[in-house]
This record gives C-alpha cells, structure tokens and sequence, in this order.
C-alpha cells in the first residue's frame, strides 16, 4: 500500500515538474525571441561604398550586442549619390545617409526632413572618412600620365562619369579646376579653357563612377579613368595588379563623402539611439580601421599614421577653400546653364 | 436568342462596361499622365520654352525620335521576312527560332543594353572587326540604332504573323492562275493585306523604342548633343532635384508620342479604307 501511495507521490512530483519545466522552457523561448527582436535601421549610401558598410555594419552589430544587448540588424542600399537622396525625398524609410557629397544631404535638408545645420552635429563636417581623386592608367601607362596637365594633351582619351549625376564625376571635375586654377594663379577663364579641352578629351560619358568604372575596365575604351580613390584601389585589387597602374596626381581635391541621421523618419520610428550610435561608430577606431581597409582616408591620427603607406602622398584642398562650398560650386559649375553646360554648348 | 447575340448593339452591360473601361483608363492612364501636366505647369510658359528648346534637348530629341524611326523602318522590313519565313515554311527547330523572337520582350533591357555593349564595343566580338574598318558601333548613335532596333522587333513580328497565318494561299495561286507574275502577286495581292498590321507593329516598335531608357544607356556613350537621348537627359535633370524641368521634357515627349501614334493610326485607318474601296 504504502509503496503504491508512494509511487502515486512520485508519478505526481514528476508530472508537476515536467509541466514546471515546459513552462520555464515556454518563458526562456519567450524571453530570448524577445531579446531577439533586434533594432533594424536602414543606412542609404552611395554606389562604392557596399563592401565597407558590409564589414562595418557587422562590427557594429556586435559592438551594440555587447554595450547594450540588442540586436541590431542593420539594411543597407546602394545606387548613384543623387538618385538616394531623392529616394530619401520621395519617402525612402532611411534612419541614417551616407552619401558621396554634402551637396546631396543638403537635398534632403531641403524638404526638412533633418535639420539645416546636420553638418556640424559630427565632426570632421560630418564625413568620417575621406577620399580624393585619382587616376587609373593601363599597365606600363603608355600615354605617361603624370598629373591632369597630362590630360588635356590631344590623343588622350579620358573616362570620368557625368558631373551632372554623378558624385566622383563632381569631385573629378572640381579637382581638375583646381588643379587649373593653381597653375594659371587663380584665372578662371584659363580654368574654364582647361575644362573645355579635359572634356573634348572624353569618349563616353556615364551616368554612374561604377559604369565608368565598367566601360574603362571591361570595354577596353580611354587610357585613364578619372575617379574615387578607394574604387581604383579596390578596381587594383579586384582585377589584379597587373592590368593596372594607379596615377595619384599632384594635386587632388579632399574629397568628403557626408554621414547623417535622418531625425525625422528616426524619431517616428524611435530608432534614434541606436541610429546615432551608429554613426559614431563610424569615428571609433574600428569603424576607422575598417574604412581605411575598405582604401577610404581615415579622419583619426592613430589609424592614419598607421595606414599612411597605403596611400601616396597628394596636396589636398578643400570645397569649401577654393569653391566657397557645395551649393556655391553647384550653382557655378553644374546646375543647368553652368560652367559644364556651357563646355557642351554646339559650335556655332 | 442567339441572333440577339449577334447585334451588340442589343447586348446588354454596354453602360457598364464602358463605365469600366472610362474608369480603368482614368486610373492608370489618365490620372499618372496628368499629374505630368500638372507639375510642368508650375513653369511660365517662357520658362517651359527655354527648357524644352535647349540645344541638348533638340540633339536628343532629334536622335531619340530618330533612331526610334529608323529602328522601326528596319524591324518593318525584317520583322515581315521572319514573319514570312516562320508561317509559310516548315523547317526543323522552327519552334526555337519562334521562341528566339520573344527575347527582347522577356529580357530585362538593361542586360540588353549591357550585353550589346559588351559584343559591340571595340574589343568585343562584333566589335573587334568592325574597328579596323572604321565602323564604331558603342557608344555612338549607331549604338543607339542598334538597341532600338533589338528590342522592337517582336513587335513586328507578332503583329503581322498571325494576319499572314490568316492570309489563304488560293488567293496567291487564283492570282496566279489569272496571270500574275510572283512580283505582281506580292505587291497586289500579299501587301494590301500585311499593310495594316505591318503598320501597326511599326508603331508599335517606334513607340516602344522612344520610351526606351535601360538598354540604350550602356551603349549610347551620353555624350551630350551626340549619343544622349531624351530619357537620359529626364533622369539627369532628376538627378539634380530638377522636377519640373524633367516634367517638361517629358510632357515634350508624350505630345510627340501621342501626334505620332494618332498619325500612324490615320495612316492605317487610311490605307485600309483604301484598300476596302478596291
């Protein structure tokens, strides 16, 4: 008797405790899917710049794991500068850009979706890493590309992108100005003869660095790609180094590709926090490491110094030095009727 | 009952499904397009001029409906003879070379585009013969001939296939009987009937290739006031947050369109009138 109550006490404590353990096993799913439900954010960014935020939006990824223990997944998309902001403009749910000039955040800033001044809420003009323009020749660079005057001579053909819709184009055409303001002691009609001949020097026009890129590479056409830096390197390194030169000219523009938060769609979404963490990842030493990888120029002295051989020497100046900023050099060089528009005028 | 059928004027849902059809149209056609209209009119009228008679503009336009018109004349005369060819003979992987019509329409244009660039540009394929003699097919205008000319073809061919299926062949061999040379039957008896629907798939080709954006610009070169077309100068100007001047390019665009379709089809409807009173 006895010994069958006893049984009875034994088959019950095991049933509670089964149930027991079921449930704690039903509150430990329950609780890790919660802890699962990461913190998604949405990072618009420009055409070059999809291997680096693939590294650096898993590095953050567990750096937000260990400093807050969220999960964060973080999306990117890429296409042409101009072609996200508007994007962006038309509605695009983009927590933070990082676009290839300021020129394009500015856009935003138009329809007020972040505020005017985003530009100094980061440091360094809100542009964590920095780039410039250089040339990339065919092996053994039979046409001797030194520097842009090499440009302009005739029988040289050049690829650059369209100024009007590309980034890199931008900046390639700024610093090609530059370079020709310094030489002529800052004439602009001299520059402006400069420009005329650079362009008469180009075959094909594309709309996008990447395409450039694509037409100079794998159709074979031009003896010097004009473009970003870190998309010759990785061109180099893709390609193999020994189709491929790269030409750094003497002079070159400071390129600044911008970051921002975009506070309006962040504060609805209340991904503000993270988004901003995210940003500032970017200035940590990792987040630096990992651009200066990626053939982007670091902002921190310790990782530069530490990646200086990988990057030759250039005299950069700045947009803001000698075309008084963004919306100026826009308004002068590419908005409709502007200096570029006037190089393409039909000879009369 | 069934002699009711035949008389639709006695069908009944006429109101309805015309109700439906005003309602559709509205929705998808009407509607998007007026939109155009409206946002343009944010423009003067001086202003709309000045952006729509630039001399980037003009080129383009100039190539665009150019090259669109010179495609569709091409695919016409070709377009009839695999039309010919693939009704009236019987031959082994006929159904393959059916099939190989379709492409165009099926692939995305953009791998069209890239895959014609590659084969014509000067160490491509094709390309690498036609540049020593001088023949520079990429990113020229003739580049963009070439797409305009690729992706119009089903158009012609399907047009005019099944009117040649439908097409008995007594009627050739009455004409013969009666004393018509081969020349004489073709151009009496065979091309009256092809004509509506060579035209109509003309038009067809020609309207698709002005709107045609992805496969040209691999291969144009965008070189302004040369190899740039309509299309691409929209997307620059939108790609400088230039709405309304894209907008007015476009409206440009869809006027032309529209008065070029309307007059193909009073050709057509012309030609078959005249050929009804034969």
């Amino acid at each position: 008797m006895k010994d069958r109550e006893g049984g009875k006490l034994i088959v019950k404590i095991k049933h509670v405790m089964s149930i027991t353990v079921v449930l704690a096993g039903f509150l430990l799913w329950y609780a890790a899917v919660q802890a699962a439900e990461p913190a998604v954010i949405l990072n618009v960014s420009y055409d070059p710049t999809r291997e680096l935020y693939q590294e650096f939006n898993a590095a953050f990824a567990k750096y937000w794991q260990k400093e807050k223990s969220q999960a964060v997944v973080v999306k990117q998309s890429h296409a042409g500068s101009s072609k996200q902001a508007r994007a962006v403009i038309d509605g695009l749910d983009a927590d933070v850009v990082t676009l290839a000039l300021a020129y394009d955040v500015d856009a935003i800033a138009k329809v007020r979706l972040l505020p005017s001044d985003w530009q100094k809420r980061l440091p360094h003009n809100s542009s964590p890493y920095t780039s410039t323009i250089v040339f990339l020749v065919r092996k053994g660079n039979p046409k001797g590309i030194r520097d842009w005057d090499d440009l302009v001579k005739p029988g040289v053909a050049i690829i650059p992108a369209n100024p009007k819709t590309s980034g890199a184009a931008r900046w390639a055409y700024l610093s090609a100005w530059g370079y020709a303001l310094k030489k002529y002691g800052n004439d602009d009609s001299k520059a402006k003869e400069f420009i005329g001949k650079f362009y008469a020097n180009v075959p094909v026009l594309d709309s996008g660095a990447r395409g450039a890129t694509t037409t100079f590479v794998e159709r074979g056409i031009g003896d010097v790609l004009v473009g970003w830096e870190n998309e010759a390197y990785l061109a180099l390194k893709e390609l193999g180094a020994g189709k491929f030169e790269i030409v750094t000219p003497s002079i070159s523009i400071l390129a600044e590709p911008t970051v921002s938060l975009v506070d309006k769609v962040v504060k609805r979404k209340g991904t503000e926090v993270v988004a901003q963490a995210y940003l500032q990842y970017l200035y940590s030493d990792e987040g630096q490491e990992i651009a200066a990888k990626h053939f982007y120029r670091p902002r921190t002295e310790a990782v530069a110094a530490k990646y200086a051989g990988q990057f030759a020497k250039v005299n950069l100046f700045t947009i803001d030095d000698v075309f008084g900023g963004w919306q100026k050099a826009q308004q002068t060089h590419f908005a409709d009727g502007g200096v570029f528009d006037e190089i393409y005028k039909p000879n009369k | 009952m069934r002699l009711m059928l035949k008389q639709p004027s006695v069908l009944p849902g006429f109101g309805l499904t015309l109700g439906f059809s005003v309602f559709y149209l509205s929705l998808i056609v009407l509607i998007p397009l007026s939109g155009l209209f409206v946002k343009t009119s944010t423009l003067s009228w001086d202003q709309f001029w000045d952006v729509i008679t630039t001399p980037r503009a003009i080129a383009s336009y100039q190539l665009t409906f150019g090259a669109s018109m010179v495609g569709a004349i091409i695919n016409g005369l070709f377009g009839s003879i695999i039309a010919w060819v693939l009704v009236r003979y019987r031959f082994p992987g006929q159904s393959l070379v059916d099939a190989l019509v379709d492409l165009p329409f099926a692939l995305p244009t953009a791998v069209a585009g890239i895959t014609l660039a590659a084969i014509y540009s000067p160490n491509g394929w094709i390309g690498q013969y036609l540049d020593p003699l001088g023949i520079k097919v990429a990113f020229t205008p003739l580049g963009v001939l070439v797409a305009l000319t690729f992706i119009g073809l089903p158009f012609v061919v399907r047009t005019v296939q099944p009117v040649l299926q439908d097409l008995d062949r007594e009627v050739e061999e009455a004409a013969t009987t009666l004393g018509a040379n081969r020349w004489q039957t073709f151009r009496a008896v065979i091309v009256p009937e092809l004509w509506p629907a060579l035209l109509t798939g003309m038009a067809m080709a020609f309207a698709r290739a002005v709107g045609e954006y992805g496969s040209v610009i691999f291969i144009a070169g965008n070189m302004p006031l040369k190899s740039e077309i309509t299309p691409l100068l929209i997307m620059t100007k939108l790609d400088q947050y230039d709405y309304t001047g894209a907008t007015a390019l476009g409206v440009v665009m869809l006027v032309t369109s529209f008065v070029l379709a309307l007059a193909i089809n009073l050709l057509q409807w012309w030609s078959t009138a005249r050929h009804m009173n034969q």
